[in-house]
């Protein structure tokens, strides 16, 4: 039986790679990540089935409680808030190695290999800091932490904390029979340690904090999977590791970041007020002089944000959209890497609308049209339409690739109201003589825009 | 398991996983960390194993197996959902991703 077991795990280990291998092209990534999870079912099912296993009714009450709930709000929750789901989720797999570390030590005369011990304290440790750090990388993206916080020689800290941290994981590893008074020092302060890493990081950086959180609990359950000897968990958390780590270096690449400069220097409050005065006036269109400026230019791009995403308007720009294209306006769509909050999520956004691919375009096939371009709208974007990222190097947002909208003849911005966007930056743009607002609600701005031209064409 | 024999798994699996994304178009990158945050809810297995041979009447264990079980759960069956609702969004794309080169 047990053989029959492995070999499954086997074939499970398989499907994971060949499924993530799908999941990274467009045409079979929903077959992908369906494989996958035919193989975790397998999995699950014939676990039940291992030589010594007791606690079923335990064991079922767990998994059918934990599933239903996930299964449930992953079903229901906005599109716009996914990026917390993967956070939450993610940090959920990471509290769930750790506690497999936390019975490991536990466990009364376990021969501990001094490899075993060294690894299960690692896991447990980056278990711990993937669960709190997600559950901050959470409340920060759901808006429920809206500050940055830090402790003042804040990288000391952090470092020594960590040491200190391994210093007495350690001790319990290779300690027969750890004390729990131990144990629970342990498991707090390293739930200290994802807490301090992640609170200081702006919102702008927590995609990539995200994706490093996701690669750190695959490593756990690698190394979770070295302690409980099954090489599933090996392959599967050593992959996710492994993929997730580079999966990082890109997202970080896409917004001009490094991984040093997120961790250890992030984006604070104080950067704001070295900047200098804007100058110039922001200058209102109504809802009306917008449609009209759009319905008479030949060319016209636009600029999603979050802030469209929040407003649920995806469809509605696109309703708007195929009016301009009817009264031969050409309209194209311009996707910063980091539009909406992760890389990758406008896109998913404007899919759910129904607009096509061919009209999607990336930073880098667009940029240069915008000079030719007659209208950029701007709609509930701000930091990714900041011409400071070029021009100013005490922003701190120097440096990240913008899309130019600024370049094109004239610029409309919806926005909800004259605040900052989520780094807290004010936009020079919006002061410039080619830039009109339109304030209000994405929402109910496009919906007035449609209205009025279809008055136009009748 | 014999150490040596690990550490070439780990070894391989690294390189593995470093490969099989290497070449993925930024329209996926949100889709794929999902993926991948669903494939380490494996961890589910973990902590099915840790429990199923804990001696019941070990409640200290138990409980900590339990909210292992629970946590394992609640990662891979979200993950899962999260993702596949993401990439259902892809399936009206019948030429395989004309923007994200």
């Amino acid at each position: 039986m047990s053989t029959v077991i492995q070999f499954v795990y086997f074939l499970v280990a398989i499907a994971f790679i060949v499924g993530l291998k799908a999941m990274s092209s467009p045409a079979t990534a929903r077959r992908g990540v369906q494989w996958a999870g035919y193989a975790m079912l397998a999995a699950v099912l014939v676990t039940f089935y291992l030589p010594g296993m007791h606690n079923y009714g335990l064991m079922i009450t767990a998994i059918v409680i934990g599933a239903a709930i996930a299964w449930y709000l992953g079903k229901t929750v906005k599109m716009t808030d996914m990026p917390q789901m993967v956070a939450i989720y993610n940090g959920m797999g990471g509290g769930a190695a750790a506690a497999i570390a936390a019975v490991e030590f536990l466990r009364q005369g376990a021969a501990h290999h001094a490899s075993v011990g060294l690894l299960a304290a690692l896991g447990a440790i980056i278990g711990a800091v993937a669960f709190s750090g997600s559950c901050v990388a959470f409340a920060k993206l759901q808006g429920l932490l809206k500050k940055t916080y830090q402790v003042p020689q804040q990288n000391n800290v952090v470092f020594f904390l960590a040491l200190f941290t391994f210093g007495i994981g350690l001790t319990i590893g290779f300690s027969a029979q750890p004390g729990g008074l131990e144990l629970m020092i342990f498991f707090l302060l390293a739930l200290a340690l994802g807490v301090l890493l992640t609170l200081p990081i702006g919102g702008a950086d927590m995609p990539v904090v995200i994706s490093l959180l996701n690669a750190f609990t695959g490593l756990a359950v690698g190394f979770e999977g070295y302690v409980l000897a099954n090489p599933l968990l090996i392959v599967a958390g050593t992959v996710v590791g492994a993929s997730g780590t580079l999966l990082t270096l890109l997202m970080a690449k896409a917004m001009n970041r490094s991984i040093r400069t997120v961790i250890f220097a992030p984006i604070t409050g104080e950067a704001q007020e070295t900047q200098g005065e804007v100058a110039g006036s922001l200058k209102e269109h109504s809802p009306d002089d917008a449609a009209a400026t759009l319905r008479y230019a030949q060319k016209v791009i636009i600029v999603p944000g979050y802030g469209m995403a929040v407003a649920g308007a995806q469809h509605k720009v696109w309703e708007m959209a195929q009016l301009l294209e009817e009264a031969g306006v050409e309209v194209k769509f311009a996707i910063h890497p980091v539009a909406g909050r992760m890389p990758g999520h406008m896109n998913v956004l404007l899919a759910e609308a129904g607009v096509p691919y061919d009209k999607i375009f990336d930073l880098e096939e667009i940029n240069a049209e915008f000079a030719q371009t007659d209208v950029a709208l701007v709609i509930g974007a701000n930091d990714v339409v900041n011409p400071a990222a070029r021009t100013n190097k005490s922003s701190p947002i120097y440096g990240m690739p913008i899309l130019n909208v600024d370049q094109a003849r004239e610029v409309l911005v919806i926005k909800r109201g004259k605040g900052t966007g989520y780094s807290g930056i004010e936009n020079e743009l919006f002061y410039r003589d080619n830039c009109h607002m339109v304030y209000g609600s994405a929402q109910e701005v496009v919906a007035r825009i449609i209205q009025r031209l279809k008055e136009l064409e009748a | 398991m014999d150490g040596m024999s690990a550490l070439f798994i780990f070894m391989l699996a690294a390189f593995t996983g470093y490969e099989v994304i290497a070449r993925v178009p930024v329209i996926l990158h949100t889709p794929l960390m999902s993926g991948s945050n669903f494939i380490h809810g494996v961890v589910l297995i973990g902590g099915m194993v840790v429990l199923g041979q804990t001696p019941s009447d070990d409640a200290v264990s138990l409980t900590i197996g339990f909210i292992a079980v629970l946590l394992g759960a609640a990662n891979a069956a979200g993950g899962y959902v999260v993702t596949e609702r993401m990439l259902a969004m892809f399936k009206s794309n019948k030429g395989a991703g004309g923007s994200g080169r």
